[in-house]
């Protein structure tokens, strides 16, 4: 139930987004989800993309610090109030959230979170009737 | 074990009174026989009867290895050609070699002292003693030879190369001890492997590893893909050859064989003694050398030292890890910053070797140091949070060693410019501004 996700760490510099961009680009990789965080001097670009491994390989060869983490994706149910009642469970259940970001799924809102506890946030969110990503669903797009 | 156990655990008292009669004696023979020393005595106001003893090592002129080359060859021999038996050199990288004479009575020094780091090592008469430093002119191959005898133990004297033809004769001779650089034994390591030959075919069981620095990283790769103690010996052509310095099996430093090797650490550029423990420049003077003495001979090696007795029974002075060379040192605000400091910080946090770069700077007359660290996989965290811990963990500890701040810009992975395959670690701006 768990995704995966490929971070990547930047110096803040013009073009280095671009520059991994173009090589997912070259080997055919596409991006579902993306996000970047930074600080005055680096920043982190995570993705979910469709093809993990291969852009693993092709951004080390090009001499970028890559790693991969666990991280859960949620189909945030489309009603008013639908992200708040879903953190409240997560509240509820002593999860601390490191970091979240969003994305469209299929014309649905979707989010990834990446949390201390990532095992047991997927259990609570699934217990509590949450639609959690698998990676075969998003490879599918 | 012990060779020489009146020499190597002797009470310290009764060790400094060796050494001030040997200095004596050392600073006489200098005076009258060598002019270049004679020389820089005359110029420094010294005469050879004011000196009593080693605390006044600190007011007597040092030796440098220009000295050796602007002397080239025979200049600083304190004897006649007749009274030397044996030349020795080191290639060295630029210039002209530098050169060691021996008489008999050095020679004898050499083997005992070879002798005390065998026994040091755990070797003795029962080993067979596989020497695959080079034979000729270099110090290694001779220097562990003679020292290996005079123990009694079965010598090999392979030499250097045919690395296949080695193996062979280490397994049809059943070599016990082998004796060579550390990268050659992780090259034979390699060799093995590639024909399949596993290291329980073998019986080594000791390692006599020097004339290259190495790291605790490749000693406990040696030790693992050899299955043997990988032990550590330093020496140099100018002051001997290996076996100034010995590690014992406590690994715990190098045993400096100072009724021979008077050591110093001082500060590069005062040249006085730096208050103990800290990191500076080793200096060697060797009082018992007839052929070629040295009075303070600057090794350019950076370390520590340590006076306390061992685990091993021996009451002589321990060279701790090498910290690089002095001719790398910065002084930022005054503070003397060697980049190996750095690297160990670096080393202790990601265990994996680190790629850094100090930029030093002087802005408003007040100097500034960035060290610059490239994120390879051991640091790099999805979280901003961490990587912000992990600059400031950086930054602490750096701190705390140096005693100076410093700025920590984490940088791409081969961003920092390399010549050669190797990193240039400093940049100094400060120059271009006098
Ligand atoms: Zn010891």
């Amino acid at each position: 139930m768990l995704l995966k996700q490929l971070s990547v760490f930047l110096e803040n510099k013009p073009g280095r987004i671009t520059q991994v961009t173009k090589v997912l680009d070259e080997i055919g990789v596409n991006i579902t989800a993306f996000n970047i965080a930074d600080t005055s001097e680096f920043g982190i670009l995570r993705m979910i993309v469709d093809n993990i491994d291969t852009a693993l390989q092709a951004l080390k060869a090009q001499g970028f610090s890559v790693r991969t983490t666990q991280v859960v994706g949620l189909v945030v149910p489309h009603q008013p109030g639908g992200m708040h009642q879903a953190l409240e469970h997560v509240d509820k259940a002593g999860i601390e959230i490191e970091y979240m970001y969003a994305f469209a799924y299929n014309s649905k809102a979707a989010v990834i979170i990446k949390a201390d506890d990532t095992q047991k946030l997927v259990d609570v969110l699934s217990g509590s009737g949450y639609h959690v990503l698998q990676e075969g669903e998003l490879i599918q797009d | 074990m012990i060779w020489n156990e009146h020499a190597e655990c002797m009470d310290r008292e009764q060790l400094l009174k060796l050494q001030n009669e040997r200095l004596r004696n050392m600073v006489s023979r200098l005076y009258y026989n060598v002019p270049f020393y004679r020389k820089k005595f005359q110029e420094a106001g010294i005469d050879p009867g004011d000196i009593t003893g080693i605390h006044q090592l600190k007011d007597l002129p040092t030796t440098t290895k220009q000295d050796l080359r602007d002397n080239y060859p025979f200049g600083l021999f304190a004897v006649p050609q007749s009274e030397i038996v044996r030349l020795h050199a080191s290639s060295g990288t630029t210039g002209k070699p530098t050169v060691g004479g021996y008489t008999r009575a050095d020679l004898r020094t050499w083997s005992e002292v070879v002798a005390r780091s065998l026994y040091a090592a755990g070797v003795d008469k029962n080993d067979v003693v596989h020497v695959s430093y080079g034979y000729g002119l270099f110090t290694g191959g001779l220097g562990i030879h003679q020292g290996a005898q005079k123990i009694g133990a079965t010598v090999i004297p392979a030499s250097g190369g045919n690395t296949k033809k080695q193996l062979q004769i280490m397994h049809d001779f059943g070599s016990t001890v082998l004796a060579c650089t550390p990268s050659y034994a992780l090259y034979l390591a390699d060799t093995m492997k590639e024909l399949g030959m596993d290291p329980s075919e073998l019986k080594l069981r000791r390692g006599i590893f020097g004339a290259e620095p190495w790291t605790e990283e490749m000693r406990r790769e040696i030790e693992a893909k050899l299955h043997l103690k990988a032990l550590d010996i330093y020496g140099l052509t100018e002051v001997i050859g290996p076996g100034v310095a010995m590690e014992c099996e406590h690994q715990k430093g190098l045993h400096i064989f100072e009724d021979h090797f008077i050591p110093e650490i001082v500060d590069p550029n005062t040249l006085q003694p730096v208050p103990h423990g800290q990191v500076g420049e080793l200096l060697f003077t060797t009082v018992t050398k007839e052929g070629m003495p040295l009075l303070r001979y600057r090794t350019r090696d950076l370390t520590t030292m340590t006076v306390e007795k061992c685990a091993c029974g021996r009451t002589l002075a321990r060279l701790n890890k090498f910290l690089g060379r002095s001719d790398d040192m910065l002084i930022i605000r005054g503070v003397n910053v060697f980049p190996s400091q750095i690297e160990s910080v670096l080393l202790e946090m990601s265990e994996t070797e680190p790629h850094y770069q100090l930029i030093v700077d002087r802005v408003n007359n007040l100097d500034i140091l960035e060290i610059r660290v490239e994120v390879n996989e051991a640091f790099f965290s999805d979280e901003i949070r961490q990587m912000e811990n992990l600059a400031k963990k950086i930054k602490a500890n750096i701190e705390s060693v140096l005693g100076i701040s410093a700025k920590i810009k984490l940088v791409e992975p081969k961003t920092i410019e390399r010549s050669e395959g190797k990193a240039k670690r400093v940049i100094d701006l400060r120059k271009l501004v006098d």
